[in-house]
């Protein structure tokens, strides 16, 4: 009991002694908040999204097969498909045809895709959420689309993706068949790749390799490839955000020593008193701690609480921006929160534990100091 | 209640700027007295307040604390002791700017793990005994010189200390406010504390609460003491 | 009189740390709420045959990073300037390096 109310009185003076300078430490305090917001920001959004798109994708094709002409992907002819379907080891050999297409008007880029949902028929599509935004298309509204050689059709909105569905559909067009040949000018003959699934999950990689084998103009890419995409795409380390946020990280880090490290003159003396009234080398370091403890442990919680908010129940809108860049269409979702007790343990070592450490060092020495020292201060 | 024997305080020991402060002092200071240290600058008064303070360790003697021998304790002893037994008046006053005066009081007692009401209510009422209620809120650069005195000796008073330490407290005080002190000296006399006092103000060490004084010169105690 | 400074601290971190548990908490009642919501894309993921997250609808490579062309690594190099933002978030897809 005495104990804890030991620490309590030196927090209690710790605390004054923060309070006068008042707005140096506020300013810090703000400053280190917001380091903590904006990292916390990042994990919290590229966790959420890699997590999202693990389950998600989970479920694309297992094996997307595109045929590469001169270097780029082009259309693949439809009896590829029977080569593949005749792989030993392939459940199904679809051909999926989609393209984009470039609305002038509203500048922004649909993804087409030919699809069987319930609501494309010919003459009918089905659009995403972010398409219906974008040119402020409804149900039973006509949508004008150009097609390959110049001239217009249009097609009526049968139905709107759900808005859960934005992450993967927001600029989707479904289309039919016939309505997309028709419109891209795409022959019978041809699709545009072919989804595979395989019997058994174990033998991708084998069937991969057999399809790349005997159609050497292909290129097969496994789930496992695009899974991991999405898990390099948002690893963290990447991304000017970071690039930006490592100059305020470094920044801090700079005022944080400057802060902690410079025990001026006030403060030395400051310690000289303590420990000539009495007070112990470790009630002094106890008190350095309490300074470190109070600045970082407010800003790291303060980061994180506001991070979550941020991301999850914001739609992290201070990084629209960024994300949103030159896309004129933008997916408006919300994702769906995760927390990692070991990110959140990572980010407190990198935080809370460095500036803490960092009040307490420079002052271990200053600490040390003969009590007979106020005597001559 | 404190028996010096013997005591040496040698500075920069084995170097060639080797300065002797304390040479060879035997005293011993009594009970509820007042004890006065004059002596000319240098001569090692403050040096020989920290060593009976418990503040810094003489190079060779012996001192006694109420019989018990306090010179070879570990460092975390004798703070304690220092806390419990010493309580200090600086020159400068040492008070700690920017917070409260009765933080500044409470400060010495942060340590002892007592509840902050009790020390609280400790502070207040020593600050009352020192007409200071009504600057117990304030931050100490807003008091005058004689108030910071009195704020540093309700500091000292803090933890009830047998002993009260107090090098030159008039140096920076008028000679009002030194006749002032001096009354403050002879009331926590009567309140049964043993003081010793470092000071060449002769306000001071011919004030009649001082039942002792020893005259210091370069490190030792003159022979001749005036008035026993 | 006056609140003491330890406690007002202290109550804030409590709150702190009350609100930190109310994240956790609203996060994992939150994904396990989502599961169904996320089920049903990973049917329509399925159902349709996409391959990608809808993030970025700027560039070909940006819509669709695990279809990038293969031949063009520049395209997909995080310096490309005519899509900034998106190409400096997303790096190529490893399996494009990798090969
Ligand atoms: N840490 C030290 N190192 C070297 N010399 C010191 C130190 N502290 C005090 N002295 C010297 O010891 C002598 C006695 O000083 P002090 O006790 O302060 O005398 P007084 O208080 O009587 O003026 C002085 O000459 C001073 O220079
Ligand atoms: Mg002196």
């Amino acid at each position: 009991m005495s104990r804890f109310n030991k620490q309590r009185n030196i927090l209690d003076f710790t605390l004054s002694s923060l309070l006068r300078r008042r707005t140096k430490n506020s300013a810090l305090v703000i400053v280190y908040t917001l380091i903590v917001f904006s990292l916390a920001s990042v994990l919290f959004f590229t966790q959420a999204i890699k997590k999202e798109a693990c389950i998600v994708l989970q479920n694309s094709p297992e094996i997307i097969v595109q045929r590469i002409v001169a270097g780029r992907h082009d259309l693949l002819p439809a009896d590829y498909i029977d080569t593949i379907r005749a792989i030993r080891g392939v459940q199904s050999a679809k051909g999926r045809l989609w393209g984009y297409y470039f609305e002038p008007a509203a500048g922004a880029n649909y993804t087409l895709m030919v699809s069987e949902e319930p609501g494309v028929e010919v003459g009918r599509i089905v659009i995403g959420q972010g398409v219906s935004r974008t040119i402020h298309a409804n149900r039973a509204d006509i949508v004008p689309f150009r097609r390959y050689d110049g001239s217009y059709t249009s097609f009526e909105v049968s139905d709107i993706l759900s808005s859960e569905s934005e992450l993967v559909s927001s600029d989707l067009v479904l289309i039919s068949e016939s309505d997309f040949r028709e419109m891209m000018g795409i022959r019978g003959e041809y699709v545009t790749d072919a989804a595979v699934y395989a019997k058994n999950k174990r033998e991708l990689f084998m069937i991969a390799d057999k399809i790349k084998r005997i159609l050497p103009d292909t290129r097969p890419i496994t789930k496992d490839e695009i899974l991991r995409t999405y898990e390099a795409i948002f690893d963290w380390r990447g991304g000017i955000l970071l690039v930006i946020l490592s100059g305020a990280v470094i920044a801090f880090v700079i005022l944080a020593w400057d802060k902690a490290s410079g025990l001026s003159s006030d403060e030395r003396r400051e310690i000289g008193i303590l420990k000539g009234i009495g007070w112990e080398t470790s009630d002094v370091i106890a008190m350095k701690f309490w300074e470190g403890a109070v600045i970082s442990l407010s800003s790291f919680s303060l980061g994180i609480i506001l991070a979550y908010i941020h991301v999850f129940f914001a739609s992290s809108a201070l990084f629209e921006p960024a994300l949103k860049g030159w896309s004129v269409l933008y997916p408006e979702f919300r994702l769906v929160p995760h927390m990692d007790p070991l990110q959140i343990a990572t980010l407190f070592f990198l935080t809370v534990v460095p500036y803490t450490v960092s009040t307490i060092v420079p002052s271990w020495r200053a600490a040390t100091i003969d009590p007979d020292t106020v005597m001559r201060l | 209640m404190i028996e010096l024997s013997d005591i040496r305080k040698v500075f920069n020991s084995g170097k060639p700027n080797e300065f002797v402060a304390i040479d060879g002092i035997t005293l011993s200071v009594e009970r509820d007295k007042v004890l006065v240290l004059k002596g000319p600058s240098g001569s090692g008064k403050t040096t020989l307040l920290s060593v009976i303070g418990c503040m810094a360790r003489p190079t060779s003697g012996r001192i006694t604390l109420s019989g018990k021998e306090i010179t070879s304790l570990p460092e975390r002893f004798l703070t304690e002791i220092r806390r419990k037994s010493f309580g200090f008046v600086f020159q400068q006053f040492n008070l700690i700017k920017g917070i409260t005066a009765m933080e500044n009081v409470i400060l010495p007692a942060y340590p002892t793990g007592e509840g902050f009401s009790v020390l609280k209510k400790r502070a207040l009422s020593l600050l009352e005994l020192f007409d200071l209620s009504e600057r117990a809120f304030s931050k100490v650069e807003w008091l005058s010189g004689g108030e910071a005195q009195r704020v540093s000796i309700a500091r000292a008073l803090v933890n009830d200390p047998s002993v009260i330490i107090a090098d030159e407290p008039t140096a920076h005080l008028d000679t009002k406010l030194s006749k002032d002190f001096m009354e403050i000296i002879g009331k926590l006399k009567v309140r049964r504390k043993t003081i010793i006092i470092a000071s060449h103000d002769p306000i001071v060490y011919e004030s009649a609460a001082v039942d002792r004084v020893l005259e210091m010169r370069d490190g030792r105690i003159l022979s001749r003491a005036t008035r026993q | 009189m006056f609140a003491r400074k330890s406690n007002v601290f202290l109550l804030f971190m409590a709150v702190n740390i009350f609100l930190l548990a109310l994240v956790f908490g609203h996060a994992s009642y939150g994904e396990k709420n989502a599961l169904p919501y996320l089920r049903g894309k990973a049917q329509m993921v399925k159902r349709i045959g996409l391959s990608d997250l809808c993030l970025f609808t700027d560039a070909r490579y940006a819509r669709h990073p695990s279809m990038a062309d293969l031949s063009t690594p520049f395209q997909d190099h995080p310096m490309s300037l005519e899509h900034f933002p998106s190409g400096t978030i997303i790096t190529p897809p490893p399996h494009l390096r990798s090969k």
